[in-house]
Order: structure tokens, then C-alpha cells, then sequence
């Protein structure tokens, strides 16, 4: 039992900078715009939520500041995208090169050092819960925030006027050009806020999970957050669960092995995490009412233009 | 305008990725070519201390630069060609997967000079060399072995090949010789570098009962996992006291500028034999970083005494009686393993808690 609730709330723990990472590419997609640069992006947020925190001594300072690199970045991508009309997967790919690059330029110099970190807090009576205080509301300030967020990206996308048009911008763009919407400027704001919040899942990972600068700290992280994004059907929830799954997979086996007790190969311990996507993307594929809504914006990946149209 | 725009970024994008420059001197050009970033603050990080160092050393004589994160296999060939082409007659190639392009590249250049770290091919004018990291790894396993009270003592892991198994079979060595009621759990992580991963695995050693957390992995992360649950850690590849300074004891640490710089020296000199190279604390391309503050003077005196035995040859870390962990005798009494036998280790010794997976050592 004991060992269960550690492996859940590990499973919080670990699923929280895809959870960022993912719920940051649901509101960008939402609108029809496609970005492959999660990976840089992260990268962006860990080195300057790291520089700030360590500069200025404050975290949350650094956290904003993460964030608003995020958005700078996604913003030259949605120029790129949106303005420019370059190829989305092009400039996706060309964002992750640059966050790279740039952060591992920026961060030479504070390797070595340890900055300011988010630390344990645990949320009066709730985590006195048995069993869901341990999991839930034993972490840091940043997981509870994405307590807000999720429920707030749901509210706003789907029961929202300003949601609804950037759905439908996403969806039928030119439909929505005709109603009067700016879909420039609405694929422009989710873009960048998606990269805020993507950002924010990088800076997890030098501000909560460690309290230091790596390069390529993100490991790849970027990447399965778009696996989780489809996952997730575009949806904030199943994005929480499926960020949840794949971090308590990887818990689950590393808990398995330090019990001692499983005698599993940590080979077919370690496919655990593909395989429990897989599954469940088949269940919530095969079901009815599932597979009617799942499915990509339909404008996704493709770049919208007022004169093409006659 | 679009197209403009673009290419603009495109080359920015190129100047990135073109830093750092080689300069243009008439010296002995030296190169080296990295698996990560140096700021891995690990195994990279090592091996460019040892870059600064023969700079360092060799001032005007020579000229240095490097290639980062250089996928292993053959792509490497080409990095390596093209640095030739450039005028740099001696390349480093500092991962085990760059071995046969590094050979390739020593047959297709006979007057250029190779060095391949941690694998096991040479020719006329390839050398490989590596160090017996696992002389320190023994040390640092009598320090965790008297620094642990509740007998479990951590060890995150990363690919189960030879070079890991032997390093926690001597540190597992180490503990068992001055605590033999402690055993070592191994969690493997199937990552070389993923700090989020690493750090998760430290953690959950820590809640399985242990308080002194090793690793081999190249991020300080489950140092800080260490840390934040009031345990100890040891570290790996350099000192990385700076990121938990309450929690680091000491670290296995690698000073590859002792090879480097006799390897230069060797080829200026015009006296080098390339060869195989496989050295020891006695050379000092491995050693242990400075105790923290922690660590109590009887502690650092046994460690001091088996060091010294290590570089003067009286004491070898593999000597038997060595039993694995179905209690079958691996090494006699009296006895120590053949360097061969170290290199192809698919065993734990009997304190070790963990399994290798099949096809370890392969």
C-alpha cells in the first residue's frame, strides 16, 4: 500500500512537465497551428527560468521568466507559420535546433551552480487525505498549478465564446474568416500562450525537479509530449491522464526494481510505459463514443491565407 | 521577402550551430569529438577538462577544438574526415560507438593519430585507452559501506554492460569489505543522461530503505534526490559536491588530462607508440574527489591506506575469495581477475540486490 501511493504520486511527480508540455500544444494546435518545437521550447523555459532564479534568488520570478521566453520563441515560430507561411513541421524542427542551441550557448556558464528551487508544500488538510493527500498535495506549488490550469483550458476551449472561435478557427478557418474573426491573430495568441505553458513544463525540470542547468535536460520530453497530445485526443483531461500514465509507468518500474522482489527482465519493465499508451489508445480508439471525437483539428498543419480564397 | 526572411533565419540558425570556430595557426592541431554537450556537467564535461588542461599545458604549441553530441557510428566517420581534412592530426574520439569509424578513419589517414576511448581495437596509428575507474569505485564503496545505517546502500545504474556491472561489483567490493551485513540495490535506468529519470530511480531507492545513493549516470541529479531526503550520495565522473554539498561524500572522478597530456607530449616528442591503454590510479586518470565535510577521519584514513595499496600494486580490488550472487566461487582465494574477464563481466558479486537482463554483456 505504502509502496503504491509512492508510486502514484511519483507518477504526479513525473507526468508534470509533459503535462505542461502537452497542455501547451492542445491550446496551439486547437487553433490549427502545429508545433513540432516542444523540445526547444522546454529547453528555452529550463535556462531561463535557471538564470533568473539564480540571478535574482526568487523562483518565481525565474518561472515567469521562463514563461515569457516560451512565449517570445513560439511567437517567431508563429511568424514563421502564420505570417510567413513556412512549412510548420520545417520551423517546428527549426525551433527545437534553436532552443537547443541557444540554451546550451546561454548555459555554459552556470553548470555547476544551483539556483533557488520550488520545494515540497504540502497543502494544509488536503493532504491530510489519506491516500489522495499523498499523491496529490504533497508536491511542489507547480503541480497545483496545473490543477488550475487543466480545468481552466477545458473551461475556456470548450464552454468559452473566446474557446469556441479558436476552435472553430482551428477547424474551419475560412468559416470563421467570414464571421469576422481575425484568424491570424487568434492562431497568433494561441501560439504564443501554448509556448508559454510548454516553456513551463522546461522550467519544471530546473526549477522543481532539480535545481540545476543541464544541457538537454529535457531529454526528450518534447517529443512524447506530442505523442501525448494525440494520446489525449486534444482534450486537457486525457492529456492529465496520459501524462500521468506514462510518468507512473516509468515509477512503476524503477519502484519494481528497487523492491527487489520482481524478478521482470528491466527490459519488458521498461517497455511498460509504450505499451500502457498503446493500450489505451486503442481502448479509447475502439469505443464509440470515443472515436467520434477524436481526431485532429482539421485545419492542423496548414496555413491559412486570406487571398487563396475566391 | 518571405524566402528572404527565411534564409536569414536559416543562417543564423548555421552561425549557431558553426561555434566554436577551429582558428588558423601553424601547431599541432588536436581534436576531440564528444557523444554529449559539455555541459553535461558529466562524462563530456570530463573529457573537456582534459582538453583545457593540455591547452593549458601546452600553450602555443598546439591548438585544440571539439565537435559536441556527435552521434555514434558512422556518421562520426564523417566529422572525423572532415576535421582531418582541416589539418588536425590528432583526434580523441571519446565514446565506445565511434570505434570502427575511428578505425576506418585511422587506415583511410596513416599520418594522423587516433584515440579511441573505451574500446578494445588499436592499429599502427590508433590507441585505445580507458581508465580502471573501478580502483576508485572500490574506495568509494568502504566510504558509503561506513557511512550507512540502514545497511541499504543505492545505486542508480545506467546500460547494463561490462564497464557498469564492474563498477558496482568493486563499489558493492568496497562495502562489503568494512560492512558486510549492507547490501547495494541496483535500479537501472536504460539512460545514460535523462535527469528527470535519474532522479526518479535515486528516489526510489531511497524509499526502498537506502541512505547513501551511488550512481553511474552523468547528471548530479540523484545527488540533489539524495539531498532533499537528508541521505548521502556519491557521485560520478567529477566532483559534483557543488550540487548537493550536504549530501556528496566523494565521487569516482576521471582526470583524462593526465592520458592527454602524455599522449601529446609522446607525439611532439616524435616517441609515442600508439597501443593500448588502460590506466589506473597509479597514473591518475582516475581518482576520488575531495571528501565533504561530513566524512569522519577514520573513514578517510582506511580509504587513504587502500588507495595507496591500489597505486603501489599491493592490493587489487578483484582479489578472491569473490563469490557472485548465487554463492557460486567467481575468484579463488589468493586470486584476481584477468583484465579479460573484467571486460566482459555479465555477474553481481553476492551483496548486490538486482538483476542483470539477458543479454548484458553483449
Amino acid at each position: 500500500m505504502e509502496m503504491i501511493l509512492k508510486v502514484l504520486s511519483a507518477a504526479v511527480r513525473s507526468g508534470t512537465p509533459l503535462l505542461f508540455a502537452t497542455l501547451g500544444e492542445i491550446i496551439t494546435e486547437r487553433s490549427g497551428v502545429m508545433n513540432l518545437g516542444l523540445e526547444g521550447l522546454m529547453l528555452i523555459g529550463a535556462i531561463t527560468g535557471f538564470m533568473v532564479s539564480y540571478n535574482t534568488k526568487n523562483v518565481y520570478l525565474g518561472f515567469i521568466a521562463a514563461m515569457i521566453a516560451g512565449a517570445i520563441f513560439a511567437l517567431l515560430h508563429a511568424f514563421m507559420v502564420i505570417t510567413l507561411r513556412v512549412n510548420q513541421v520545417v520551423s517546428g524542427l527549426a525551433l527545437t535546433m534553436l532552443g537547443t542551441g541557444i540554451s546550451g550557448m546561454l548555459g555554459r556558464s552556470y553548470i555547476g551552480q544551483v539556483a533557488p528551487k520550488f520545494s515540497e508544500m504540502r497543502i494544509p488538510i488536503l493532504s491530510d487525505i489519506p491516500g489522495i493527500g499523498e499523491i496529490f498535495f504533497s508536491h511542489d506549488i507547480l503541480v497545483y498549478l496545473t490543477y488550475i490550469l487543466v480545468p481552466l483550458t477545458f473551461f475556456i476551449l470548450f464552454k468559452t465564446k473566446p474557446g469556441m472561435i479558436l476552435r472553430a478557427v482551428g477547424e474551419e478557418p475560412s468559416a470563421a474568416d467570414s464571421r469576422g474573426i481575425n484568424v491570424y491573430l487568434v492562431r497568433y495568441i494561441a501560439t504564443t500562450i501554448g509556448g508559454a505553458i510548454t516553456s513551463a513544463g522546461g522550467a519544471y525540470l530546473s526549477l522543481a525537479y532539480t535545481s540545476m542547468w543541464i544541457e538537454n535536460m529535457s531529454a526528450g520530453r518534447g517529443w512524447i509530449a506530442i505523442a501525448l497530445v494525440i494520446f489525449s485526443a486534444w482534450e486537457p483531461f486525457k492529456a492529465m491522464i496520459g501524462s500521468y500514465l506514462f510518468g507512473g509507468m516509468m515509477a512503476t518500474q524503477l519502484r519494481l526494481q528497487a523492491g527487489g522482489k520482481v524478478n521482470i527482465s528491466a527490459n519488458i519493465l521498461m517497455m511498460l510505459p509504450y505499451i500502457a499508451t498503446l493500450v489505451a489508445m486503442v481502448i479509447f480508439s475502439s469505443s464509440e463514443k470515443f472515436r467520434k471525437r477524436i481526431g485532429a483539428p482539421t485545419a492542423l498543419g496548414i496555413p491559412y491565407s486570406r487571398e487563396e480564397k475566391t | 521577402m518571405r524566402k528572404a526572411v527565411f534564409i536569414l533565419f536559416l543562417s543564423v540558425l548555421l552561425f549557431l550551430m558553426l561555434i566554436p570556430n577551429p582558428a588558423y595557426a601553424k601547431k599541432l592541431k588536436v581534436a576531440f569529438i564528444y557523444v554529449g554537450p559539455i555541459g553535461d556537467a558529466g562524462w563530456t564535461y570530463a573529457h573537456n577538462q582534459g582538453r583545457l588542461h593540455i591547452e593549458k599545458v601546452f600553450g602555443d604549441q598546439i591548438e585544440t577544438t571539439y565537435v559536441e553530441s556527435v552521434p555514434e557510428g558512422m556518421e562520426a566517420l564523417q566529422v572525423i574526415r572532415s576535421l582531418v581534412k582541416k589539418g588536425y592530426k590528432v583526434v580523441f574520439t571519446t565514446s565506445f560507438g565511434y570505434m570502427d569509424p575511428t578505425l576506418m578513419a585511422a587506415k583511410e589517414f596513416p599520418k594522423a593519430h587516433f584515440f579511441h576511448c573505451s574500446g578494445y581495437k588499436t592499429y599502427k596509428n590508433m590507441t585505445a585507452y580507458f581508465g580502471r575507474m573501478y580502483q576508485p569505485r572500490f574506495l568509494t564503496g568502504i566510504v558509503a559501506g561506513m557511512m550507512t545505517k540502514s545497511n541499504i546502500i543505492g545505486y542508480v545504474a545506467a546500460h547494463p554492460i561490462p564497464e557498469v556491472i564492474r563498477g558496482i561489483n568493486a563499489f558493492a567490493l568496497g562495502v562489503k569489505l568494512v560492512n558486510p551485513k549492507a547490501v547495494v540495490k541496483v535500479v537501472w535506468t536504460h539512460t545514460w543522461y535523462d535527469p528527470a529519470i535519474e532522479k526518479e530511480a535515486a528516489l526510489s531507492l531511497l524509499d526502498a530503505g537506502a541512505d547513501v545513493i551511488a550512481q553511474h549516470q552523468d547528471s548530479p541529479a540523484p545527488q540533489q534526490a539524495a539531498q532533499e531526503r537528508g541521505a548521502y550520495g556519491i557521485g560520478y565522473n567529477s566532483d559534483m559536491s557543488a550540487f548537493a554539498p550536504k549530501a556528496h561524500l566523494t565521487a569516482p572522478v576521471w582526470n583524462w588530462g593526465v592520458f592527454y597530456e602524455y599522449a601529446i607530449r609522446g607525439i611532439l616528442d616524435g616517441t609515442y607508440k600508439h597501443g593500448n591503454y588502460w590506466w589506473g590510479m597509479k597514473e591518475g586518470i582516475v581518482d576520488i574527489a575531495p571528501f565533504g565535510p561530513m566524512v569522519p577521519d577514520n573513514v578517510k584514513k582506511i580509504v587513504n591506506v587502500f588507495k595507496e595499496a591500489i597505486i603501489d600494486g599491493t592490493f587489487d580490488p578483484f582479489e578472491g575469495p569473490i563469490y557472485d550472487q548465487e554463492g557460486k566461487l567467481r575468484v579463488k582465494a589468493g586470486e584476481k581477475l584477468s583484465d579479460e574477464a573484467l571486460l566482459s563481466m555479465d555477474w553481481f558479486v553476492d551483496n548486490v540486490e538486482g538483476t542483470i537482463p539477458k543479454g548484458a554483456g553483449e
